[in-house]
């Protein structure tokens, strides 16, 4: 396999073109807005909360491939999750893109996240991969923060 | 614009690439296809030696000493303000100051010239193509003195400006019209002779944002008959650090200084100083000598080469470009002038349904290398309704063989975009 269809796997192209959970859920507790000046992406990411659970989750913008398939996988991982589980999972993924764990260390909610370790190699574009990622953990520690509905902005800096 | 040069003989650029040692190295393997020009350029041989020569043989200081180094330090720095006048037309030296890059001369312009000379309600016209460098200074000079900033708009993809506009835009509160001669994200070769003209009509001075135009046109400001004109020396054969701003010489004369230090005065008393002369007044602090030096070494191989040449055989690269890019790729879009005597040798295009970031990435593993993004133009591509485009910029040493290489890489991703199927399971 050569570097670029390691970088570009079929899973990756395929949430690309046909994004799961794609929109706005109505009435979320959480509605944030990840940004990435550096390259334009950008996505509206909003969940429903109940009872410390994420009932449901969907995101919508425009991007890289990588940017927004990484946001269509981390919706299918973590919907349905409790928050807790969810910022675990969202570390677990982190320590993937950012550390030295690789994707078999990934635990098997994120067994599809493994195909993007192949980004690893183009530095520049790991915040693509981390956008989604870093925007929902904003949005979760404000919502434990506050406990009421929170709307906000993430700059992936 | 002359256009005369397409008669004449090509570039030999096989003896061009020689000169340029970067050009034989590899990139993830293969060949480099440096397409990224508009950013930066490749540096040549006499260029390189001449960084190195000076730091052995002739370092010292200038403007200064008295010693035998300094002197000559000072012969050569001067040597090369010459050869930047005579190359954009510019009768005195004096009137051509070194900056650190275009950015840093048209914030000169913006802190010496704009916030003394504009008052509340008077009007800055820009286009709506212009690089950040070349809005966010004035944006900032409006804002410190209460005076507005105006736009001419841009058509559409073809990205022309929209001269019927001017009339209407530039009124008795236009104080200043600054403007790109050629767009780096579009190609576009501006009017600007024209605008000077209406420019003057209506009072107003116009600065040339020359970062594009001056590498790869012949540009003399007699010609244009613009008040200030702007430009880098790393896009043009030359090292980064050195910029230009030339202005006629009475309004650098009327204008205060940009930053204070050494060499940029006369006296200095304890609560006051007075000036020095032109161009040192503006050049405070020990300058970028050796740059400034190796630019004068890259104007020279330009010269030799001479810019009409030069402007001809980027005409045809970006027709060969264009043409090929069309015949491969019905779908994709093209942003810039159709018609290549209106355009610089600068080809943005997105294909539907990539992603330039991905475009980009995709490229660059065949050794190709070339621009994606925003090109710090974001109101153009907020006008486009656009992350970004796809930009291959070409230079003296491009060859068609180059464009033939990108067009091999775009279609590969093509294929690995539009065609899953055929993509090997991971």
């Amino acid at each position: 396999m050569t570097d670029i269809d390691d970088l570009y796997r079929d899973v990756i192209l395929d949430h690309f073109r046909n994004p799961r959970n794609h929109g706005r859920v109505t009435d979320p507790q959480i509605s944030v807005e990840g940004v990435n000046p550096f390259c334009g992406d950008q996505i509206q990411l909003t969940a429903k909360v109940q009872e410390g659970r994420i009932l449901d989750i969907c995101v919508e913008g425009k991007g890289c491939s990588i940017s927004q398939s990484s946001a269509s996988m981390m919706t299918e991982a973590l919907k349905g999750r409790t928050l807790a589980r969810s910022q675990e999972l969202v570390g677990q993924f982190k320590r993937m893109m950012l550390g030295n764990a690789s994707g078999e260390d990934l635990p098997e909610e994120l067994e599809d996240l493994a195909a993007l370790e192949g980004v690893k190699k183009y530095p520049v574009r790991v915040k693509c991969a981390l956008l989604a990622w870093n925007t929902v953990l904003e949005g979760i520690s404000e919502f434990e923060k506050n406990g009421t509905s929170v709307v906000k902005q993430h700059t992936e800096e | 614009m002359p256009q005369n040069g397409l008669k004449k003989e090509p570039l030999d650029v096989q003896k061009i690439r020689k000169d340029f040692p970067i050009l034989s190295r590899k990139v993830h393997g293969q060949p480099l296809v440096y397409l990224d020009n508009a950013a930066t350029t490749q540096k040549p041989l006499p260029l390189i030696c001449a960084l190195t020569t000076y730091y052995q043989l002739n370092n010292a200081n200038v403007h200064r000493g008295v010693h035998t180094l300094s002197e000559e330090a000072t012969a050569q720095m001067e040597e090369a303000r010459g050869k930047v006048a005579k190359f954009i037309g510019a009768e005195d030296p004096a009137t051509v100051i070194f900056t650190r890059n275009t950015t840093e001369s048209i914030n000169l312009v913006a802190f010496s010239w704009a916030r003394k000379n504009l008052k509340e309600g008077d009007e800055i016209l820009l286009t709506e193509m212009e690089h950040h460098s070349n809005l966010v200074p004035w944006q900032l000079a409006a804002k410190a003195v209460g005076a507005k900033l105006r736009f001419i708009p841009v058509t559409g993809h073809e990205g022309l400006l929209d001269l019927s506009q001017v009339s209407k835009l530039l009124t008795d509160k236009t104080k200043l019209v600054a403007i790109t001669h050629m767009s780096n994200a579009l190609g576009t070769i501006n009017p600007v002779k024209e605008l000077a003209k209406a420019a003057h009509a209506a009072g107003a001075l116009i600065l040339v944002d020359g970062a594009q135009s001056v590498p790869h046109l012949p540009v003399r400001v007699k010609d244009l008959d613009c008040d200030f004109l702007a430009f880098s020396a790393h896009k043009m054969l030359g090292p980064t650090g050195v910029g230009v701003l030339w202005a006629r010489r009475e309004i650098l004369e009327a204008m205060d200084p940009f930053l204070g230090g050494g060499d940029m005065i006369s006296q200095v008393w304890k609560d006051h100083a007075t000036w020095n002369e032109l161009p040192y007044k503006f050049e405070a602090g020990t300058p970028n000598i050796t740059g400034a030096i190796a630019f004068g070494v890259a104007i020279d191989y330009l010269e030799e080469i001479g810019m009409e040449k030069i402007r001809a055989h980027e005409m045809e690269l970006a027709g060969y470009a264009l043409t090929a890019l069309k015949d491969n790729f019905p779908r994709m879009v093209l942003y810039g002038p159709a018609d290549v005597a209106l355009r610089g040798g600068v080809v943005s295009f997105n294909l539907p349904g990539v992603h330039p970031h991905d475009v980009g990435t995709i490229v660059d593993q065949d050794g190709v290398a070339i621009r994606v993004g925003h090109h710090c133009c974001q109101v153009l591509m907020k006008k486009f309704d656009i992350a970004g485009t796809a930009r291959a910029s070409f230079y003296i040493y491009n060859e068609p063989r180059e464009v033939d290489a990108l067009i091999r890489s775009l279609q590969k991703v093509e294929r690995l975009f539009k065609a899953p199927a055929s993509l090997p399971v991971p």
